[in-house]
């Protein structure tokens, strides 16, 4: 009996120095002590500097005047609007930046992408040297190309580039005509969601007859003629409701029309081509990533190449790419911070005024680290949907 | 009924033939890449436009056109601007870049003192070359006067004040010394700080695996440019009164700690790659958690990850031109800062100026990616499947 209960026992280890669970736990009791005394330490440090310089520490400033202009509102501000609304003026811009750049820079990434793997030699070499050249170079840098280098070289107003459309170009600026919805516009958004509304329900049916019965639909002409046909069909009962409100040249400026500043088209444009060769790469990578076997063995089932490309290659490729686009999206939202560098007023600028302003260092660069961390965190919970649903169903 | 005759066997292999004129020399190269078909020779005629279109301007303009010295801003404006070159001319300014070159180089450290970053320059090139070709011997001896000596050594030749070295205080660094200067500290201490990282994220010990993760994500959230506002207005509020330190070496640990997280990231993704077998295999012979990992893990995992390191590294290379934002001056913004040079102010400088900023960063940053492919093929353990 007692031989046994012997043999249930630990096997001994010896000294307690090598037991690895006394190790851990006094290893993990040691980092806590030591974080929690830095902690300790710089929290009194931070409270006896925030004293010495006078600074009332709190969330209490942000309903005082802020007391400074911003160039770019998307929603009413001035300078006596509150400290809160500047840093809501400022995260709105950051996020207008963001998407813009995403949407352009997944354009232009996808394009030269899709150009790497062309056929055609002087092609692949072109898209090639694109991404050497825009992988390599700091995008801050590229911001001042456009900003500096190009736009500001531009000519004066009095002496502003044509363009087609009646737009135009000049230093300060992109100006382009201003659409003015006049009365019963509201009945085109509505034929709009209305059309989306049946594309997806005709999708819907098409893939249900298809499983049923094996015949196919043309789902896809039957959408854009349901989304242009019903918002043009409106447009033309409701009397076209449309003008457009031209940019017009007086002596000294442009007035009129929908003015698109420096800051911001230098910013879009330096973000999203410095983020395309990034993304281009990715997508590279994701449609050679599809083994070759598959865009043959679909050949062998009879598939065209159009279809091919569509049903089989691209699905694949797609699951491969999406993780990477996705850190890509976050590190153009990231990067959108770079405005900083050419006045645009983005989530970074306004926060960093406000916390010239105020002194609330802390505070500030809470609110900026909070911002971000949940705008990554937005930006990742879609992506992560898109990835679910592209990413492969097994058994 | 046929009659087969099996007395002629071929004996010798029949010759080889050309391949048919249709698939050789130089027209069948450009039907097959260039017009194989009529949307391939649709965007062919549009890529020879494209290039007909850029590289005849980027020509004229880069070195037929540009003015390579000069005084100042007269040789590179138009009449109407008030130079001497004819109305409409446009062309780079590199005498702007040539002016200015030691600026760009050095910032204002003093020019009498500025054999010490050369110096360095020279032995920094010394000890990474042979580093670089495998077949040197004597690594390990290298990377310890690389990576210990040489900052040490450059530590007290850059800054002075001892040895009858006059102090040279880091507000008067500037240009390429202070983005090479920046990135290389950064390298070294973000490499063993990302494996401490990423060792601590797969720890079995819940409260270090926790930390590691709080601080890993949270790094990879913010921009840099958080994290350098971080470092240059919150740090000196975490400090006793009295103790500063310099803004240098604020900006230093921002760019470390953020390049840290990355790194521990890459790192992880290579640890995770390793077979099990391996962790176990080592357990079987005994070692301790340090042996396992720093003898069989580490060596394997960070093989794995090369081109993810470099990439790291890259990016902290670009990286550093946001200490600009910090208002301290690298190669970057020591020539934006030339730029309000009345004496340059050309509708041309700032093209040029920026033009010879990027040349140099892609000099580098090309030449570290096409290292790590060089690496990466020479390390080919044949893990890939």
């Amino acid at each position: 009996m007692a031989s046994q209960e012997i043999l249930r026992e630990e096997p001994s280890r010896g000294s307690f120095i090598n037991d690895p669970r006394i190790r851990s736990l006094f290893f993990q009791t040691l980092v806590v002590i030591l974080l929690f005394s830095s902690i300790w330490w710089i929290v009194h440090n931070v409270i006896e500097n925030l004293q010495r310089l006078h600074i009332a520490s709190g969330f209490g400033f942000l309903r005082s005047r802020a007391g400074f202009d911003i160039s770019d509102t998307p929603i009413a501000y001035t300078s006596d609007s509150t400290y809160f609304r500047a840093l809501v003026v400022g995260l709105l811009n950051t996020i207008i930046v963001a998407v813009a750049g995403i949407v352009l820079a997944t354009i232009v990434g996808f394009t030269i992408g899709i150009g790497r793997l062309s056929q055609n030699w002087l092609i692949r070499k072109i898209c090639t040297v694109y991404v050497e050249i825009f992988r390599n170079i700091p995008p801050l840098l590229v911001i001042f190309f456009w900003y500096s280098g190009v736009l500001a070289v531009l000519p004066p107003p009095r002496e502003s580039i044509h363009l087609p459309f009646g737009s135009f170009l000049n230093q300060r600026g992109f100006y382009f005509p201003r659409a003015v919805w006049g009365d019963g516009s509201w009945l085109i958004g509505v034929a709009l969601l209305l059309a989306i509304a049946m594309a997806l329900f005709v999708a819907h049916k098409a893939r249900q007859r298809q499983k049923a019965t094996g015949q196919q639909f043309p789902v896809f002409w039957t959408s854009v003629a349901l989304i242009i046909g019903l918002p043009a069909l409106a447009f033309l009962l409701s009397g076209m409701p449309l003008t457009f409100d031209f940019p017009k040249q007086s002596t000294f400026n442009l007035t009129g029309g929908f003015w698109v500043k420096p800051e911001f088209l230098s910013l879009l444009l330096a973000l999203s081509f410095y983020t395309a060769a990034f993304i281009a790469e990715i997508v590279r990578a994701g449609i050679r990533g599809v083994s070759k076997g598959q865009s043959e063995a679909a050949a062998a089932l009879g598939l065209r190449s159009g279809p091919i490309l569509r049903l089989v290659v691209i699905p694949q490729a797609m699951r491969i790419v999406i993780p990477p686009l996705t850190s890509q999206y976050l590190n153009l939202t990231k990067n959108s911070s770079l405005a900083i560098a050419i006045g645009y007023p983005d989530l970074t600028a306004t926060a960093g005024t406000v916390l010239n302003q105020t002194g609330q260092a802390v505070e500030g660069v809470f609110i900026m680290m909070i911002a971000y961390l949940v705008l990554s965190l937005v930006t990742s919970f879609v992506m992560n949907i898109v990835n679910a649903r592209m990413a492969l169903v097994e058994r | 009924m046929q009659e087969h005759d099996m007395s002629w066997v071929r004996t010798e292999m029949a010759l080889a033939q050309p391949a048919p004129p249709t698939e050789r020399g130089a027209y069948a190269w450009v039907r097959k890449n260039l017009i194989g078909s009529v949307g391939d020779a649709i965007l062919t005629v549009l890529g020879i436009a494209i290039v007909l279109w850029i590289v005849p301007q980027v020509i004229n303009w880069a070195f037929i056109n540009a003015q390579w010295s000069g005084p100042d801003r007269t040789v590179c404006t138009t009449a109407a601007q008030g130079g001497i070159q004819p109305d409409g001319w446009t062309g780079a300014c590199w005498a702007f870049v040539n002016a200015k070159f030691g600026q760009f180089m050095f910032g204002t450290y003093p020019v009498e003192e500025r054999w010490r970053p050369i110096l360095v320059a020279i032995l920094f090139v010394a000890l990474l070359v042979p580093m670089l070709i495998p077949r040197v011997p004597r690594k390990g001896l290298n990377a310890i006067l690389l990576f210990v000596a040489l900052p040490i050594v450059s530590f007290f030749l850059l800054v002075g004040g001892v040895f009858g070295l006059p102090h040279v205080e880091t507000a008067r660094w500037g240009g390429l010394l202070i983005t090479l200067s920046l990135s290389f500290v950064g390298i070294a201490v973000s490499l063993p700080m990302g494996i401490v990282l990423a060792l601590g994220r797969r720890s079995k010990m819940p409260i270090i695996k926790w930390l590691c993760v709080v601080f890993i994500e949270m790094v990879r959230g913010i921009p840099l440019i958080t994290v350098l506002f971080f470092a240059s207005v919150m740090l000196p509020l975490f400090l006793p009164e009295g103790v500063t330190f310099d803004k240098y070496l604020r900006a230093l640990i921002g760019v470390s700690l953020f390049a840290a997280a990355y790194m521990a990231e890459v790192i992880r993704g290579g640890l995770q790659a390793i077979p099990k077998g391996q962790y176990e295999g080592a357990d079987s012979l005994g070692l301790g958690y340090w042996q396992k990992m720093g003898l069989i893990v580490l060596p394997q995992a960070l093989k794995l990850v090369i081109p993810g390191i470099v990439n790291t590294f890259i990016g902290m290379f670009k990286d550093t031109s946001l200490v600009l934002i910090i208002s301290m001056f690298d190669l970057l913004g020591v020539v934006k800062q030339n730029f309000a040079d009345a004496n340059w102010a050309t509708p041309q400088t700032a093209k040029s100026g920026l033009i010879f900023a990027a040349f140099v960063f892609w000099l580098f940053c090309f030449g570290m990616s096409r290292y790590s492919m060089y690496t990466e093929r020479r390390l080919d353990t044949g893990y890939k499947r």
